[in-house]
């Protein structure tokens, strides 16, 4: 346990260690003064907004902003939807793989333009190379600066005095990929690679067994290795949140994450882009202790829940404890306890960790099998995402919500001293709140009906494997993810399905724009108030006391709401103490 | 309207207790219901289970229908509590809109044509006049409409409106001229020029203020009414999807007990959504208003009253506000070869006929002082009266010129009758003026002896008030009509934060709009005509009662005492109706991690029965464990209605301090209290 708390640590150091430059080089990104990388690309800029059209000084108020970025979506969904469809008879495909199924194709789309990376295929058996690159892997670098445009929009909101606009959405998305994700992600993959990640066009191999087997009456003598361009993908799925693997067993897969080394970087590059954001908003705001305060809330949940994860599955499962099979610490075992789906090469400290990078993040990426750790570490990539991706959350959406969240806090604070709310000097009246609540209300809602809509239709029943409240929780996890834009899978759910690929899609989607879009009106409105100065009848929004309520406030608008359903899910099935993980082999 | 004044009596607070009780039962019509979201679902919910009892009642299943009937019972006293604590606090408002009717009553006017003592008049309802009407007003007179005094000296008595008996001067000139309709003339008679319409006037306009005080609602009401709503919408969402889920565990997860009953589901819903501050929002509102008008004061929106929790700048007038009003001796500072007692002997003999408020003051002075001065002033005595010409006064006895004033006039007086000025006298005047007080001359005959020192009395306890406000994050500013040197050390003896010297009217007006500019919020009083356009501009606006009616129009606040100094206690309240708000709603939230902990396993533990582990509160069984829940969530709205009513306690403290506070009380003692209190009613619950 004690190293799983220092590889906890010394990941969170690491990653704010990196994130602090990060966050002051990207204030030089979207602040008025540009930094080094704007003035030393400034003709590639303007040539891309000539090229394009963009009139780069006009800006946008809070509906043109919003306007244009459904529209850039939009037409990003519909692009990838029919290179789905038709990528049978597109090039680089060697495989020969068919089109995508029209269902399949619609989940995906949603899945991909909306940042959330939920795989109801094997990437490997159903897209093509093209697919890949020009489809998902664009859409991977898109979705995650359309979420961060999102934040630095509502940041704009927050900082500016009695002004309509927010900035303009093409400046801001052209940046973002410019001057943060493609750098960012080139430096990336080029590490990967230099670990063993492969980055090709080549087919997949077919490699002749050294000790061909029996499986049933068929001799296996060969197997295929699939390969393709990698690298690239893995880096902008970590750095971008998305979290959707070029092959099926994402992060698990050697090809994908072949070190520890790999694995350290990769959950640094899913927590590093957060962090970053917070600090960006510390420094555009011109107060670092607020950004301090927002990962002080964070760190609160994340660091908790993740050692609560490590330690339960490090912990061994009982049932097999009862039969007498060791789960101990020792080298042999890659550190002991609940060993099933997990990588050996990583061990269970390092497979609960990433479990609960990638749910609090939104990546949703696996180095293992999630559906097979013990049931309170299975409840805490559960919680992870219904804390309504906060906790450092999406790439830009995360801090979105969060920033929504203290919204709230600072109403009940306000009110609990005798004030008209305020946060930063900006007044948080009733249209502010009924934009936070318009955006915090439709998770909770899509996750709870969801399921419930999944329990009592025979289609949605069908897809799940397991009996006892595993099956339940199977199901919960599958809309808390689509829901919240995680993409992470639980596994043991057959989700291909019409039902499941339209509900879940939908989910994607409603969960996506329902969410973030108040919250630009929110932005909108914000930046058309005045500064209200500080004095000591304010309250003020950095310290331990403040950071307390925000965490408070988390807990309760966000996470009680699914207090029952946990109870009969991953609750009741670690008090039982059903060793539901033995029941199915997988 | 001595209703406003005193508080409620034992006898009045049964008859409020009953009046509202009965008011509360027909307050459970739906079209009232409706109204509020969060108790509308409690509505909706108790006829449900009442349904659901019948059909128990009907299937004779003894057991359940006594725990369905008992959950309905208790959910309709849910019900009850709301309505009781809102009727409660519409009582007062009531009984306060009644006083305030009666003072409004239907008066023949008389209608003049022109402002003159004698001129012709016909007699027209007092409904019937309109503003810019004159109207003739005699001894014995109920003012027909509000209007302002163009002729005539009258003595009013205003009490109807006040609640203050001591009759008030109202004339036709000066910042003396607002008549208020509803109030009656003692003595004289005056011309006055209606300014209101009919049914626009200030009576009318309280009576509107604290009757709808239960219907509109302000703007950080309505901000946390959404909150509420959309923590209800998503509760019920909650427990409704609960059915499903349930039903999907003991059909195909485990094959286990029964699906959860629609009652539990109810209770847990009505126990999760925020009942106590849905139930007692309405309450809390009216009390704030009530509270006010118990200051005295009224407020023309309830807008105005939130602004002034807001407040971060008050701008208050030195004259009345900071200082008594009035100069007043301090000390008296003899010339070279005399002594102190001899100047305060000879100040007082110079002052006993004076009846300024500074002679006065002079003579008590010397009182304090020398008590054992008390000569009278002999049969002979002549009173020498200030004049603007001589601007000096004293009195001439006993063979000798007593004069005081101010030091030039009294220089030309010593240098006319061939005394000698003497230079240290000029150093003492300096000094006294410097300090921001004014220095009066004494002489006898042609010899100076000494200076008086009249000073602004800074109010007693103000400093401590202006420090108090520091801490809440407020800056005072203090505005006068003084030189600078003077205003500079009033505001340093009173500690205010900053000041206007020698300020007139538009001064105001600009500093409030550069206030604004950064963003303040800010307060101030006024009176006069010309303090209009700034009351206006300003974001709570007190006026005195005994102001202008242009004044009164412009403020959004009149005080009825006519005390300035109540801006801060306006302050206080709005503050607290914030709080009031803020802290139930904190409590309110904070009790539903407890009422999980009592109902989820109480309805769950059918199908799991491992689920017992988290009865941590060991209630006896599922029925008693939802039931004490459901009551508990009940009871608690009657327990907090005299906190919603008074407000939650409020010191001058910095955010800091009152947040950590309303924190431990509110949020840890909300999440605290209802497993204390649920386990309390459970072990009652098994006693019975």
């Amino acid at each position: 346990m004690s190293a799983a708390v220092l590889l906890d640590l010394s990941l969170l150091i690491v990653v704010i260690a990196l994130g602090w430059p990060l966050g002051r080089y990207m204030a030089g990104v979207y602040g008025t003064e540009p930094g080094f990388a704007r003035r030393a690309l400034a003709p590639l800029e303007r040539g891309i907004y000539r090229l394009c059209g963009i009139h780069a000084a006009t800006e946008m108020d809070w509906k043109g902003y919003a306007v244009a970025l459904l529209l850039f979506n939009l037409a990003g969904a519909v692009f990838l939807y029919a290179l789905l469809l038709m990528q049978g008879h597109l090039p680089l495909n060697p495989q020969g793989l068919g089109g995508v199924r029209p269902g399949l194709a619609f989940n995906t789309a949603s899945s991909f333009v909306t940042n959330t990376n939920w795989q109801a295929y094997a990437g490997e058996t159903t897209m093509s190379y093209l697919s890949q690159m020009l489809g998902l892997g664009v859409q991977n670098f898109l979705s995650a600066a359309t979420g961060i445009v999102i934040v630095v929009a509502m940041i704009r909101g927050i900082v500016r005095t009695q002004r309509r606009e927010l900035g303009n959405f093409w400046v801001d998305m052209t940046r973002t990929v410019l001057y943060v994700l493609l750098p960012l992600s080139t430096v990336f993959a080029v590490i990967l690679m230099a670990q063993g990640v492969p980055q090709t066009l080549e087919p997949s191999v077919h490699a002749h067994l050294i000790a061909p087997f029996l499986s049933g009456k068929t001799a296996v003598t060969h197997q295929v290795i699939a390969l393709g361009p990698v690298a690239s993908q893995e880096a902008i799925k970590e750095l971008g949140n998305n979290g959707g693997g070029f092959f099926n067993a994402n992060s698990a897969h050697p090809f994908e994450n072949p070190t520890a080394l790999t694995n350290f970087l990769e959950m640094a590059a899913m927590l590093l882009l957060p962090t970053a954001l917070v600090f960006l908003f510390g420094r555009m705001a011109g107060d670092d202790r607020q950004a301090w305060a927002i990962l002080a809330v964070m760190l609160l949940f994340f660091i908790p829940l993740s050692l609560v994860s490590a330690h339960f599955d490090l912990a061994g499962n009982g049932a097999l404890r009862a039969l007498g099979i060791s789960q101990t610490h020792t080298r042999a075992l890659a550190g002991g306890g609940n060993m099933v789906g997990v990588e050996d090469r990583f061990g269970v400290g390092a497979s609960t960790l990433f479990g609960a990078v990638a749910t609090a993040t939104s990546t949703g990426a696996a180095n293992c099998a999630y559906d097979s750790f013990m049931p309170l570490s299975g409840l805490v990539n559960l919680f992870d995402m219904q804390l309504g991706e906060t906790i450092f959350g999406g790439v830009g959406s995360g801090l979105a919500t969060m920033l929504a969240l203290v919204v709230f806090a600072v109403f009940l604070g306000g009110l609990m001293i005798g004030r008209t709310p305020e946060y930063l000097g900006k007044k948080i009246e009733s249209f502010e709140i009924k934009m936070a609540s318009l955006s915090i209300l439709v998770m909770p809602l899509l996750v709870l009906i969801g399921t419930g809509l999944a329990v009592v239709t025979a289609a949605g029943r069908a897809a799940v494997f397991n009996p006892g409240p595993h099956g339940f929780s199977e199901i919960l996890y599958a809309f808390t993810s689509a829901a919240n834009n995680n993409g992470s899978a639980f596994g043991g759910l057959n989700a291909d399905s019409p039902f499941y690929n339209v509900t879940l899609g939908l989910c994607m989607l409603i969960g996506r724009y329902w969410t973030y879009l108040p919250l630009l009106a929110l932005a909108g409105s914000l930046a058309r108030k005045p500064r209200i100065p500080a004095s000591s009848g304010t309250l003020a929004t950095h310290t331990p006391l403040f950071i307390g309520l925000v965490a408070g406030v988390v807990l309760l608008v966000g996470a009680l709401n699914f207090v029952p359903a946990l109870s009969l899910g991953p609750v009741a099935e670690q008090l039982m103490r059903l060793p539901s993980s033995l029941m199915v082999v997988h | 309207m001595s209703v406003m004044k005193s508080h409620a009596t034992n006898g009045e607070w049964n008859r409020l207790a009953r009046d509202a009780l009965i008011d509360s039962l027909k307050k459970l019509m739906p079209q009232h219901q409706i109204r509020n979201p969060v108790m509308f679902v409690v509505y909706a919910g108790a006829w449900l289970v009442w349904a659901l009892w019948i059909r128990d009642l009907v299937d004779m299943r003894t057991a359940m229908s006594a725990f369905t009937g008992t959950v309905d019972a208790w959910l309709w006293l849910t019900l009850l509590f709301a309505s009781f604590s809102e009727s409660l606090a519409e009582g007062q408002g009531k009984a306060q809109a009644a006083s305030l009717r009666q003072a409004r009553q239907t008066v023949q006017a008389r209608r003049v044509q022109e402002a003159r003592a004698d001129a012709p008049y016909e007699s027209v309802p007092g409904t019937q006049l309109r503003p810019g009407d004159l109207v003739r007003v005699e001894a014995g007179d109920i003012i027909p409409s509000d209007g302002e005094a163009v002729l005539g000296v009258a003595s009013m008595d205003e009490s109807a409106i006040t609640g203050e008996s001591a009759p008030v001067i109202r004339e036709g000139s000066g910042d003396r001229t607002a008549v208020t309709g509803g109030t009656r003339i003692l003595s004289d008679w005056l011309v006055i020029r209606v300014t209101s319409a009919p049914g626009d006037t200030f009576l009318d306009r309280m009576i509107r203020m604290v009757e709808e005080a239960s219907r509109r609602k302000t703007p950080n009401e309505i901000a946390l009414g959404i909150l509420l709503v959309v923590l209800t919408l998503v509760f019920l969402v909650v427990t409704m999807t609960l059915y499903p889920y349930s039903w999907y565990a003991v059909h195909y997860a485990i094959h286990k007990g029964h699906v959860v009953g629609i009652t539990v589901l109810v209770a847990l819903l009505v126990c999760l959504i925020p009942t106590t501050i849905g139930a007692l929002l309405p309450a809390i509102g009216i009390a704030g208003i009530m509270r006010l008008m118990r200051a005295n004061v009224v407020a023309t929106s309830g807008r105005a009253i939130e602004a002034a929790g807001d407040v971060d700048v008050l701008l208050l007038d030195k004259t009345g506000t900071i200082t008594y009003g009035n100069r007043q001796a301090a000390e008296y500072h003899p010339a070279p070869g005399t002594t102190q007692e001899q100047v305060a002997a000879m100040a007082r003999l110079a002052s006993l006929a004076d009846e300024t408020p500074e002679g006065r003051s002079i003579v008590a002075l010397t009182q304090k002082r020398f008590p054992g001065q008390t000569q009278a002033l002999g049969a002979d005595a002549a009173l020498i009266t200030f004049t603007a010409q001589t601007r000096m006064s004293g009195v001439d006895a006993g063979g000798h010129r007593i004069r005081k004033g101010a030091p030039d006039a009294m220089r030309a007086w010593i240098g006319q009758h061939g005394g000698a000025w003497p230079q240290e006298l000029e150093i003492t005047i300096q000094r006294v003026a410097s300090r921001g007080a004014t220095p009066l001359v004494v002489c006898v005959d042609a010899a100076a002896l000494g200076v008086i020192e009249l000073k602004d009395i800074v109010k007693k306890g103000i400093r401590e008030r202006f420090a108090e406000l520091r801490r809440m994050g407020i800056r005072t500013v203090m505005v006068t009509g003084d030189n600078p040197l003077t205003a500079q050390a009033i505001a340093a003896e009173a500690g205010v934060d900053d000041f206007i010297a020698e300020a007139k009217p538009e001064e105001k007006l600009s500093r409030i709009r550069a206030f604004h500019d950064e963003g303040h919020m800010v307060a101030m009083t006024g009176d006069g005509t010309n303090d209009a356009p700034a009351l206006a501009q300003a974001d709570v606006a007190l006026c005195m009662a005994t102001g202008t009616q242009a004044a009164r129009e412009a403020a959004n606040m009149v005080d009825l005492d006519s005390n300035p100094t109540k801006i801060l206690e306006i302050v206080r309240i709005g503050k607290q109706l914030l709080m009031t708000r803020g802290s139930l709603t904190t409590f309110s939230v904070a009790n539903d991690v407890a009422k999980y902990f009592a109902i989820i396993p109480a309805a769950f533990v059918g199908t799991y029965p491992a689920l017992s582990a988290l009865n941590i509160m060991d209630l006896s069984s599922p029925r008693h464990a939802i039931l004490a829940a459901v009551i508990f969530n009940a009871v608690v709205i009657p327990f907090l209605i005299p906190l919603a009513l008074k407000g939650v306690r409020t010191r001058a403290a910095s955010a800091k301090s009152l947040l950590r506070r309303n924190i431990w009380i509110y949020g840890i003692g909300g999440l605290v209290t209802p497993f204390i209190g649920i386990k309390f009613i459970d072990l009652l619950l098994v006693w019975l």
